[in-house]
């Protein structure tokens, strides 16, 4: 323990210091500044641009924005169907793996799309290489998605007042060539030097110790796992995710994988600073996160790391920590850290069971899912932050005695309407989602596969992660039935969308107002007082939501743990 | 003016003190006001209100689950903790209601106290007679008269109805609607010549024509607004009502989506938990007191005699990001008075003060009577024969005294030096110096000549209101750019800026210059208000986002503005910025509070709901309260007398300080964030101890 810690802080640090170069970098490119990258990404997205006949320079409105994604997300979504389904038939499939059932290949499809990769198969037996392949390059464009919106809402919010902002194309693509594409190289060099496949060719036979012959999975690996975390997407290539040695085979893939996922959720706040001019406020929206993420972190590590008294009971040894369900070469500390890593950003992979972790750890990962909203995913953290930034504004400026205003720009019925719309939307996906399961026992009952108070935990667990298009699972949890299929993946569909739409359609709305300059009497985002309020609005909004369903998961498991 | 003069006026017209400056809760107000609270319990009317109207479902649900138990159903608990939970929740609705009724009434109680003074006055009606006006009087009530009517009022007549003076002059007391006991003058043409139902005609004659219909008047219009049928919600409370049902929408989503959890934990849970659950959850603190807090506001504008034609303009004075204001009334002391005499190099001082008085012998406006005063000499004492008076015109800007051949003539500088250098002689160096000097230090000089030779300088100053300077440091600190509006030049517009502590002035200014300076801010996004009283202030009033007439002003001023102030008082304004800004800081830290409680009663009332059957949750109870019945009844009991207790601080507004955002943000996130965290805690605990003596 005492190594593993110093060893966590020094990646935090490490991937703080990287994002804030990257946040700048990435604040010029969304600008249309020069920079040196030009050069090589200028002549790759011309040809895109003049193959598809799209003209990036013709200014959007936020509806035109919209429709654009929403068209573009359509297409990928049947396409990601019709490959899983007929994967059987086509090329690259050397362990003749068979079609994806038409529930599965929804769920599966959807969940890629949306960022989330609630993953009901695994990788080995489940999909052809092609597959994989197909949800690679959705892993780029689910995370060029939300990143082109954050643009867009990072163009709203400058000081003037306008209609047109910026071209949603241009942004998408910027953001997976510029960004994702050669941040993901680095990231799968790393991988394969640490030993991850990347072959094209079938299963593998090796003899073990005991002489036994066995089947190992390979695969295009490297290359999938590190969009996987890049793009905060989470779906493994295998079905342990990064608890497989092939996904994470050692500590220092461990560490990477973990800046890996960090690194741009960070460095868009970053972005958000630099590209607004406002940089204090990036620092303020930065420190309510990191707060936010310390509160579940810390806790979790100690829980980690302090071992299950029940355990103790039976006399095994919890000196390294509650290590069931973890690995050995990554440790308690760093599991218990990865756990909350992965669910306040929605990537959603895991390096340990989080179903074995300790009930109020489960708690947190859970609540970092309800909030949604510390760093968060790519490019859609920033915008779920945006809406918690609108209730905050509102109230707070309200207490100083102005009609709210946020840059410049006066919050109105409008704004509320939308921001109520989206904070509603989660907790009722949710609590909806679990409640409909728990009412209809006849279709869930028999897929928990605890009884009691951790049941509900795990069913709860699954709605919070589609909700948060996060992807991680209660696994223990048999999700892969029609019941699960379906109604998890109209939950992504809706968390997906909904709340990207809502807080692009606010920005749009205060793009077009009138610009209104600072003065003595304005509320300033950029303090330390407007940070506590933040915090505060998310913390009361979060629990009051979820209270009473922790209060049966989690909050009574513990009690229980005696 | 002193509030108990007006005070005393209002008692000699049978009106009581109570009426005027009601205390919070005096006894007729409070009477009124719980009758209505049991008529707002109507359904159509709690609509408006989607947080109370939700409670008032749950009340009813609980009636019914009240009478299910008295049939005999046994699964609910014992029919008296049922029926107190109904009851509770009936007085929260109650409470609710009461405390927009109180705040309906003390509106009404206000704006009628104004109303009453001109209520059934005899009118002396002006008949048609054939085509033409005849002057052929007839008295009738006050009230049959209509718009566009004339009547005459003479000396000792009270003025029936609002109007605009057609014909005559007359000087009027108008202390019953502005405390100001100096009597004023109004006059037909002009600016001033506007009067007001229940004010008194002192002296002389004049014609009135009414210019509103009987119950249209500003007045009517504010018992209107204050009244429920016809309040519209402003902007502000709209989006606010959006958060808060926005809030209510998410514990109805919590609550029905806990039936099925606790089943699947197989802990079964009464209605009324369900229903205490969701009425303290729900924002019933901020949803009961909103619209109290609203009228309030308008009330508060009232009482500081101003009306408000919409609730919008008191909100949106406390956006106010600039303020225009006149020079002489509000920053100055009416007008500019002698302070200096300068004989010119050679002049005799005694001949040239006696030529100051003589040349202001004849001058009655304020400047002329503030030389004699200076120069404590009484005209009287020069025997001059045969004078002939010429009175001051724009064309020579200049007036004085002919006494024989001699020609004595005060005026401008640049107007006595024309007269003097046509006639050949040269304007002294010495006094042109002086008069520069004066300029620079805000002044005004009047040269004074005789038969076109110069014989030296008066110098004229604005006195500067005492304690402008830290009203105006004081709109600084809430960021309020102040501007002064004055037809000075822009030297002296500038002395007088800087030593008022304004930030900016238009000097020379003409009233399209106020207009343009309007929109040039409102441009730039900046929200402006000004004060105005006369017709070419129109169009700047009806520009601004904040246009206060002045009641003495025209007609045309009045429609166009959104606030009239029956004082008269320029200052105002920077009241009506800080009633806005009370008002919605009150609204803010009232939500603020209502959403910080929910933290104790979570505690309170989620370990009661499960304890029985998951008595591992004891854990949870940290308030260690009695037993489930007696902690989900503290909770609704704390939840429903919360709001009568902060009906005072809805109805006076939280205070405001002009410390800056970050500082009020921090000190309001102390008392009433910090505060609504930790009071329910120790309410709730308070009242389980009491509570458990009787279960």
């Amino acid at each position: 323990m005492s190594k593993e810690l110093p060893g966590i802080i020094l990646m935090f640090v490490l991937t703080l210091a990287l994002a804030v170069p990257l946040g700048k970098y990435i604040a010029r490119m969304y600008s249309g500044e020069r920079s040196w990258t030009d050069k090589i990404f200028n002549p790759v997205e011309r040809l895109f641009f003049r193959l598809s006949g799209i003209d990036p320079h013709k200014e959007m409105n936020w509806k035109e924005h919209m429709k654009h994604m929403l068209i573009i997300n359509l297409v990928w979504f049947l396409s990601g169907m019709l490959v899983l389904m007929t994967q059987q038939y086509l090329p690259l499939n050397p362990d003749g793996n068979p079609n994806m059932s038409a529930d599965l290949a929804f769920n599966t499809s959807i969940s890629f799309v949306v960022n989330c990769n609630l993953q009901h198969y695994s990788g080995e037996t489940g999909l052809s290489y092609l597959s994989q392949l197909f949800l690679m390059f959705l892993q780029f464009v689910s995370a060029g998605t939300g990143m082109a919106a954050a643009a867009l809402l990072f163009n709203a919010l400058k000081t003037r007042t306008t209609e047109k902002l910026g071209n949603f194309y241009d942004y998408f693509l910027k953001s997976c060539t510029r960004i994702l594409l050669p941040l993901s190289v680095i990231v799968a060099l790393v991988l394969l030097f640490n030993g991850t496949p990347m072959t094209f060719a079938g299963k593998d036979t090796i003899t073990n110790l005991q002489g036994d012959t066995v089947q190992v999975s390979t695969g295009p690996a490297a290359a999938f796992i590190a969009i996987k975390h890049i793009g905060t997407n989470g779906g493994g290539f295998f079905g342990a995710n990064a608890a497989h040695p092939f996904e994470n085979p050692n500590y220092l893939t461990n560490m990477v994988l973990m800046m890996a996922q960090m690194i741009v959720p960070f460095a868009m706040i970053f972005a958000l600073g630099y590209y607004l001019k406002r940089k204090k406020f990036a620092w303020v929206v930065f420190s309510v996160m990191t707060i936010g993420f310390l509160m579940l972190v810390i806790p979790n590590i100690l829980m980690e790391t302090r071992g299950n008294p029940l355990s103790a009971h039976m006399g095994i040894d919890m000196s390294k920590g509650a290590m069931e369900g973890k690995e050995t070469r990554f440790g308690a500390a760093a599991t218990g850290f990865w756990s909350i890593v992965t669910t306040v950003i929605s990537t959603g992979s895991v390096n340990g069971m989080h179903d074995s972790t300790m009930p109020l750890s489960g708690m947190n990962e859970l609540i970092a899912m309800m909030v949604n909203c510390f760093y968060g995913g790519c490019g859609v953290g920033i915008l779920n932050f945006f809406i918690f930034i609108i209730l905050a504004v509102f109230i707070s400026g309200l207490m100083v005695g102005r009609t709210p205003e946020f840059m410049g720009k006066k919050i109105e019925a409008r704004e509320m309407k939308i921001a109520m719309i989206v904070a509603l939307l989660h907790p009722l996906l949710i609590l909806a989602g679990t409640a409909l399961a728990m009412a209809l026992p006849q279709y869930t009952a028999s897929t928990l596969s605890n009884p009691g108070f951790h049941g509900f935990s795990q069913a709860l667990y699954e709605y919070t992660s589609s909700a948060a298009n996060n992807g991680s699972g209660f696994e223990g949890l048999g999700d892969n039935t029609p019941w699960w299929n379906i109604s998890t993946g109209i939950v992504l569909l809706l968390s997906r969308f909904l709340p990207i739409i809502g807080p692009v359609a606010i920005a749009g709305s205060l793009a077009a107002k009138k610009y209104t300059p600072e003065s003595a009497g304005t509320l300033k985002t950029d303090s330390g007082t407007f940070g506590l309020m933040l915090f505060a609005v998310i913390a009361i909004v979060a629990a009051l939501s979820f209270f009473p369903a922790l209060t049966l998961g989690p909050i009574a498991e513990f009690f229980s743990l005696k | 003016m002193t509030r108990e003069h007006r005070n005393e006026l209002l008692r000699s017209k049978g009106i009581s003190n109570g009426e005027r400056n009601a205390s919070l809760f005096s006894g007729a107000l409070v009477a009124t006001a719980l009758k209505q609270s049991f008529i707002k319990l109507n359904p159509k009317s709690m609509f408006r209100n989607p947080v109370m109207f939700t409670v008032e479902i749950g009340t009813l649900i609980m009636l019914l689950v009240c009478i299910y138990i008295a049939t005999g159903a046994k699964d609910q608990g014992s029919f008296s903790y049922n029926l107190v939970v109904f009851l509770i929740l009936l007085l929260t609705l109650l409470f609710a209601n009461f405390a927009e009724a109180i705040a309906e009434a003390r509106g009404k109680a206000q704006a009628n106290s104004l109303r009453k003074t001109r209520e059934e006055t005899p009118a002396k009606k002006v008949e048609l007679v054939g085509e033409i006006f005849m002057n052929e009087v007839h008295i009738v009530p006050s009230s049959s008269l209509r718009k566009g009517d004339l009547f005459i009022c003479e000396a000792g007549d009270i003025i029936p109805i609002d109007g605009e003076i057609i014909e005559g002059l007359a000087s009027i007391d108008e202390s019953a609607i502005t405390g100001e006991s100096a009597p004023v003058i109004r006059e037909a043409g002009g600016d001033k010549s506007s009067v007001t139902g229940g004010t008194k005609v002192l002296s002389d004659k004049i014609k009135v024509k009414v210019t509103t219909e009987p119950g249209e008047s500003f007045l009517d219009k504010m018992i209107a607004l204050v009244e429920g049928a016809s309040r519209q919600k402003t902007p502000n409370e709209i989006a606010l009502t959006i958060l808060l049902a926005g809030f209510t929408l998410v514990f109805i989503i919590v609550c029905t989506t806990l039936k099925p959890f606790a089943d699947y934990a197989n802990t079964p849970i009464t209605i009324a938990a369900f229903i205490s659950l969701f009425v303290c959850l729900i924002p019933t603190t901020i949803g009961g007191l909103l619209s109290a807090i609203g009228i309030a506001g308008m009330d508060r504008a009232l009482r500081a005699n101003v009306i408000t034609k919409s609730g919008k303009a008191v909100e949106t004075a406390g956006d106010i990001d600039v303020l225009l204001l006149d020079k002489t009334g509000t920053i100055t002391i009416g007008n500019r008075k002698a302070t200096h005499f300068y004989p010119s190099k050679g002049i005799d001082e005694q001949h040239f003060l006696k030529c100051t008085v003589l040349s202001s012998m004849a001058d009655e406006t304020p400047e002329g009577k503030s030389i004699i005063e200076l120069a404590a000499i009484d005209p009287a004492t020069y025997q001059v024969a045969d004078p002939h008076f010429i009175k001051f015109t724009a064309e020579t800007k200049s007036s004085g005294i002919n006494i024989g051949t001699d020609r004595i003539r005060k005026g401008a500088y640049d107007a006595i030096r024309d007269m003097v250098q046509k006639a050949g002689n040269t304007f002294p160096e010495d006094t042109l110096e002086q008069i520069k000097t004066i300029s620079s230090k805000g002044g005004t000089p009047l040269v004074v000549a005789e038969n076109d030779k110069v014989l030296g300088v008066i110098e004229l100053q604005d006195i500067i209101k005492a304690g402008i300077r830290e009203r105006f440091d004081r709109l600084r600190k809430m960021g309020v750019k102040t501007v002064m509006v004055t037809g000075d030049n822009p030297l002296t517009a500038k002395f007088i800026a800087e030593k008022a502590g304004v930030d900016d002035y238009i000097a020379e200014a003409r009233p399209e210059d106020k207009m343009n300076y309007i929109r040039k801010e409102q441009e730039s996004g900046k929200l402006v208000a000004m004060m105005g009283d006369g017709t070419n202030d129109a169009p700047a009033l009806a520009q601004a986002d904040v246009g206060v007439a002045m009641n003495s002003g025209t007609q045309a001023a009045k429609e166009a503005g959104n606030m009239v102030d029956l004082d008269n008082d320029p200052t105002k304004l920077i009241e009506i910025v800080e009633i806005g800004k009370q008002l919605l800081m009150t609204r803010g830290t009232l939500t603020t509070f209502s959403i910080a409680n929910d933290v104790a009663k979570y505690f309170a009332i989620v370990p009661a709901l499960f304890i029985t059957f998951i008595p591992a949750l004891q854990g949870l109870n940290i308030m260690r309260l009695h037993s489930p019945e007696s902690a989900i009844l503290s909770a609704v009991i704390f939840n429903a007398v919360i709001i009568p207790l902060l009906i005072p601080l809805a109805l006076k507004g939280v205070a405001y300080k002009p410390v800056g955002a970050s500082a009020l943000l921090r000190r309001n996130l102390l008392i009433y964030g910090l505060g609504g965290v930790i009071i329910p805690f120790i309410g709730i605990k308070l009242i389980d101890l009491v509570v458990s003596l009787f279960l």
